[in-house]
């Protein structure tokens, strides 16, 4: 095994909110990214959910990673993250079951979600626990950030309201395509690409700044 | 997502390791599981009778006491947690007083996606559903779920004719759902239009399971009558 970088800084957290987003850059776990977005509560609960399971998963695995064969793995990080995938459904059932009809069996299918098995293989399993926790924590929180990006814009378009607050009143028609299949699908479209602008214009800008200073 | 170098040498580890690591992991997930369920179940438990209990009150107006009961080739069995009984389940609502206010009971229909499960109440003293609430559906937001929201569709339940047949085997006019704005009698269900199967899902379980339930409920009504306080009265009947 080749020699661990042990130092945590600030990238160590702040990838995962940015530079490597799960949802925005990585295009990681698009399933329930689409799925379950149709309202701003079900996107943070979703997200909240993938945290808890990315969090605990990768700091079992770190702890665990001289013991784990080789050969073995990836059926070892599947059965670490079912447990706390289990845990997560039993844990939201007994916090509002009104929440848990909501999500369906979308938690269940967080042990599918190939960004937490991804952290698993390519972080959590060659890093000490410690910088494994950081990085999933920034992880999960920009797991979170994206999906309440895409649950509020649908969650105001589709039903006119933000957190069930209404927003708009009466006269208010909603534009009810938000809320379906579709409506995911537009919205993760747009947000890719404000994104990837924003991107672009701070690169050229970098190039600029570069080019004037040399 | 594996790296060339670890494809390239795998380093002979003893089929031993491996399966003390994955029993390991496996007891150790096991443990988790059993220790969370363990902890959550009692939690879990108390919100769904919550969530039942507020369904049925929702149903039957005016009630605040709920007891449970089966219907089944015995009769009416009052059942709880820790005794339980085969058959088709009722809610019977209450007052404060203890005057039976009604009598709830599930139903379910093929919607449009998927199948519609609902609670309604039934007023004896009307022969009439006094209330329907949809417990779990998959349909079309914006559009087939307009049946738990339109107050229009809703009012069809405020007093929905469910009278028995003279011979009392079946209703006297079995309830359907008609096309929006076209209820001319009180055993009919004003559709949503834009959520037409939708609406006729509703009317048909409610059509499905009053026509096998109600005839066998009422000949136990006078049983259900008792105040709830003494509901264990009833049981030496059937031991």
């Amino acid at each position: 095994m080749t020699k661990e970088n042990t130092t945590i800084t600030w990238d160590t957290f702040s990838e995962g909110l940015w530079r490597e987003n799960p949802v925005f850059v990585m295009l990681l776990g698009m399933c329930p990214v689409l799925a379950v977005t149709n309202s701003a509560i079900n996107a943070l609960a979703m997200g909240l959910a993938t945290t808890f399971v990315l969090l605990a998963s990768g700091t079992l695995i770190s702890l665990l990673r001289h013991n784990i064969p080789k050969q073995v793995r990836i059926a070892t990080y599947i059965v670490i993250i079912a447990t706390f995938v289990t845990i997560v459904d039993y844990a939201i059932q007994a916090i509002s079951l009104d929440l848990y009809n909501a999500l369906g069996a979308f938690i269940q299918l967080i042990v599918v979600n190939c960004m937490i098995l991804g952290r698993a293989e390519a972080y959590a399993s060659r890093n000490r626990p410690l910088k494994a926790v950081v990085n999933g924590i920034g992880m999960g929180i920009g797991f979170t950030f994206a999906l309440l990006c895409l649950g509020v814009v649908r969650e105001i378009l589709g039903a006119g309201t933000l957190f069930g607050v209404d927003l708009f009143g009466p006269r208010f028609e909603p534009w009810v395509v938000m809320l379906l299949p579709p409506g995911g699908f537009l919205v993760l479209g747009a947000w890719l690409l404000l994104f990837e602008w924003i991107k672009q214009r701070k690169e050229r800008a970098d190039l600029e700044t570069a080019a004037e200073t040399r | 997502m594996s790296t060339p170098e670890a494809q390239a040498l795998p380093p002979a580890t003893p089929a031993a390791k491996m399966i003390r690591t994955l029993m390991g992991i496996a007891m150790l997930s096991g443990f988790l599981v059993v220790l969370t369920y363990q902890l959550t179940k009692p939690i879990i438990a108390e919100n769904q009778r919550r969530a039942i209990e507020a369904a049925v009150f929702e149903v039957i107006p005016n009630s605040g006491i709920r007891r449970d009961f089966v219907i089944n080739d015995q009769g009416l069995t009052p059942v709880t947690e820790e005794n339980p009984a085969e058959g088709i389940l009722i809610y019977a609502g209450y007052n404060q007083q203890g005057e039976l206010k009604g009598i709830a009971a599930k139903a379910a229909a093929q919607g449009y996606a998927d199948m519609i499960h609902i609670l309604y109440g039934y007023d004896p003293s009307c022969e009439c559903i006094r209330g329907m609430k949809v417990l779990k559906l998959a349909e079309t937001p914006g559009l087939g779920d307009k049946i738990i929201t339109d107050a229009n569709f809703v009012a069809n339940f405020e007093a929905l004719d469910a009278r028995l047949s003279a011979d009392g085997t079946t209703l006297a006019n079995e309830i359907v759902t008609v096309k929006a704005g076209s209820k001319q009698n009180p055993w009919e269900i004003d559709a949503i239009s834009g959520a037409t199967i939708s609406s006729k899902a509703v009317g048909k379980a409610i059509n499905q399971s009053a026509k096998q339930l109600l005839p066998d409920l009422l000949p136990h009504l006078q049983q259900l009558k008792q105040p709830p306080e003494l509901p264990q009265q009833n049981e030496v009947a059937d031991d």
